[in-house]
């Protein structure tokens, strides 16, 4: 019997799991605990742990950061949410220049067991300043560790191994995705039937997915696609049309870009020989370049065409509906893709 | 230097204003409060997207300082700002265009209810990062210092942008070049559902931020659209032009920045999607008794400044033009795509493209 869960609901049983086990364990961040959450990930958790645990913080990103940096080096180990991981770039001294280089200036004497998390991509028509995907811009800082989960299930188990973890974590998730479940199986792909819900405390207080540990979201021979995080979603989409024109391709969900499995996107692209890379950053020093690069890397023999990347348009992100929608990398575009790199006119 | 005003003085600003004057703030006030329920509605129907955040019961803040402005002073704000285009000279089609996402919004459809901006009538944007226009603010204010401009920037804040850090480094930053600025915190008392005091050392005693940078501090009615006219217009004289030695001249002029706290109230939700559980419903009846549009009607009549029946004359107009505004953006087309790649650079490269200016700017409608 699979569990009927939304995406906000997992975050919650990771977090809840995580600081039940260990009371070093807290959640700070806007609105997180009387409000129950800006978007409910935290409902009726102030509840379940009191005000010392659930903070709830003014409107000061560099400063509650930087405090959860400054706990996590004194030995707590801090959950510290963005409303919006678009807020973060107010903070960026403290998250990009304070947590992941305090071990590696310290000289190994300070680390930072930080769990940095909040909603990130285009959220719905909230404008450039609203829509960051910062995937790319943080991969690139060496000290830091990227989790993008595209299911409850990998939410869930990602989260957990993210606070479990003694390095410092991104955990990327979606305001388009929070409420995905909330209407069972019809929200999603039929390709991740079975495979949507995490287990529950009972059935495995333990239950932690790896990072660097890539995860097949479906099976295929004629072309990979690797992907992440929301565009996931639109990788299935294509999926279901590319198989009515009888391609079947492969869906490789990365669920951390850093560290990156690239062994199962070569395992992959060694089968099937054709490859696309689908990211939601703009495209210029994107995931989506580092991945084709890494692929070129090693397995440029096995390719029977270039890598195709999906992105973002190059472009800020625009209100106008129609015109965000457009700049997306959904699923008519990957399938144009995937066409082009099969040769399939 | 840190002296504090208030407003309440013996000779009222607002005493010298003539009835056709007082009315234009009364039209302003109810067509900002028409348009806002019509938003409210389109937002329902979903022709309006993203975060909508709705300006009703702060009316008098925007209106009775903005009326206290010359036309050329630069306004800055955050993203609660249909209220400041409007008050400014937007045309109300133009605004509700934006939040519709079509060609012929303010932004051409790219910045959406948060990003009102009218380079026409000095209005230089909403802004949704918190905080994020202070700094901006002091840059323009420092901007016609340098070109010796007589100008005050008004830069409206929000009181949860008290806690940013980009608010106390603009507040610094104007004190020690005496940049003729006025940063208004529009003390609605929340921050989505964060009471000011829960979230803002010395909440009650805001006048210690602004001494603590040395800077002339007033506070106001925003619920009464008189007193924070009375407490802007002589604090915008005496700030304009502001100069200062630190910046090469001889004779420093004005009184340098200044900080103002206006006590507002938002009647609707934070934005269109907030349950509200934070206040009680009597706290919001409560404010609803102080309606800044019932206080000057009563002011007009009392004063036999108008009619009842002109007032409701009025009231039908502002009614009027926000529903045309609606209609207006309905009837407007979507932009193309090929907008995702105009605007981008004004020197463009690539697959880059020169954008056309705003309809706005290009004509009247
Ligand atoms: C840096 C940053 N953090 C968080 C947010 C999300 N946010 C948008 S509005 C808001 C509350 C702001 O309240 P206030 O400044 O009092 O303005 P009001 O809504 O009352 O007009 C928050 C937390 C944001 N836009 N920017
Ligand atoms: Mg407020």
């Amino acid at each position: 019997m699979t569990r009927e869960l939304q995406f906000r609901d997992a975050l919650r049983e990771a977090m809840i799991e995580e600081m039940v086990r260990d009371e070093r364990v807290f959640l700070m961040g806007e609105e997180v605990a009387e409000y129950n959450g800006a978007y409910k990930v935290s409902q009726g958790m102030l509840e379940q742990f009191g005000p010392r645990r659930i903070v709830d913080t003014p409107i000061s990103e560099t400063g509650f950061a930087g405090l959860g940096v400054g706990a996590a080096m004194y030995g707590l180990r801090p959950i510290i949410e963005f409303m919006s991981w678009s807020f973060c770039l107010v903070a960026a001294d403290q998250i990009i220049n304070n947590a992941p280089k305090m071990l590696y200036m310290s000289g190994g004497q300070f680390g930072c067991p930080i769990v940095f998390r909040g909603n990130n991509g285009a959220g719905g028509q909230l404008g450039s300043t609203h829509s960051w995907c910062v995937e790319s811009m943080f991969a690139t800082v060496p000290g830091l560790k990227v989790a993008i989960p595209s299911t409850p299930r990998d939410a869930k188990g990602l989260l957990k191994a993210a606070i479990r973890d003694n390095d410092p974590v991104f955990n990327l998730e979606s305001e388009r995705m929070l409420g995905l479940g909330a209407r069972g199986d019809r929200d999603f792909s039929r390709y991740l039937h079975g495979k949507w819900a995490p287990p529950s405390v009972e059935e495995d207080s333990d239950f932690l997915i790896p990072f660097g540990v890539a995860d097949v979201k479906k099976e295929g021979t004629d072309c990979t696609i690797v992907t992440a995080g929301r565009p996931v979603h639109f990788a299935l989409e294509a999926a279901e049309h590319l198989e009515k024109e009888g391609i079947n391709v492969e869906v490789i969900d990365c669920r951390t870009y850093r560290p990156l499995d690239i062994e199962t996107i070569v395992r992959s692209v060694k089968k099937t020989n054709y490859c696309v890379v689908v990211d939601q950053c703009w495209p210029f020093a994107s995931i989506a370049s580092e991945i084709a690069m890494q692929i070129y890397e090693r397995a440029m023999d096995d390719l029977d065409n270039k890598v195709i990347r999906v992105n973002n348009d190059d472009v800020p992100a625009a209100y106008s509906f129609p015109l965000e929608q457009e700049m997306l990398p959904h699923a008519r575009k990957i399938c144009e893709a995937v066409r082009s790199a099969m040769y399939v006119a | 230097m840190t002296t504090v005003t208030s407003g309440k003085s013996m000779t009222r600003a607002s005493d010298s204003l003539d009835a056709a004057k007082l009315l234009d703030m009364l039209r302003m006030m109810m067509l900002i409060r028409r348009f806002e329920e019509r938003t409210a509605q389109s937002f329902m129907q979903k022709q309006i997207g993203g975060f909508c955040h709705i300006y009703i019961g702060q009316e008098a803040t925007a209106v009775g300082s903005i009326f206290a402005l010359n036309p050329g002073d630069p306004v800055i704000t955050a993203y609660r700002d249909h209220g400041h285009a409007l008050a400014r000279g937007m045309h109300p089609n133009h605004c509700m265009a934006e939040m519709f996402g079509k060609i012929t919004g303010c932004a051409k459809g790219k910045g959406g209810s948060m990003h009102m901006f009218d380079r026409a009538h000095h209005m230089y944007g909403g802004h949704a990062i918190v905080g994020g226009q202070c700094p901006l603010g002091v840059g323009l204010a420092f901007a016609t210092m340098y070109l010796g401009e007589e100008k005050v920037t008004v830069c409206y804040l929000g009181d949860g942008a008290l806690n940013q850090g980009a608010f106390h480094e603009a507040m610094n930053l104007a004190a020690i070049w005496r940049l003729p600025i006025i940063f208004v915190v529009e003390n609605n008392s929340y921050s989505m559902g964060t009471h000011i005091a829960r979230g803002t050392s010395m909440a009650n005693d805001l006048a210690t931020k602004a001494h603590s940078y040395g800077m002339h501090y007033a506070e106001c009615d925003g619920m009464d659209v008189l007193n924070t006219y009375d407490v802007f217009k002589p604090l915008a004289d005496s700030v304009r032009g502001s100069t200062s030695k630190a910046m090469g001249v001889k004779e420093e002029k004005g009184i340098g920045p200044a900080f103002v706290n206006c006590k507002t109230y938002r009647f609707k939700g934070h934005s269109m999607s907030d349950p509200q559980k934070y206040r009680s419903k009597d706290e919001v009846a409560q404010f609803e008794q102080k309606d800044p549009i019932n206080s000057l009607v009563n002011h007009l009549i009392e004063r036999n400044h108008a009619t009842q029946e002109q007032i409701e004359a009025m009231d039908e107009r502002a009614k009027q033009i926000a529903l045309d505004a609606v209609k207006f953006a309905n009837e407007s087309p979507f932009p193309g795509v090929e907008e995702l790649y105009t605007d981008v650079y004004s020197q463009p490269f690539g697959p880059y493209k020169v954008g056309e200016l705003p309809i706005m700017l290009r004509e009247n409608p």
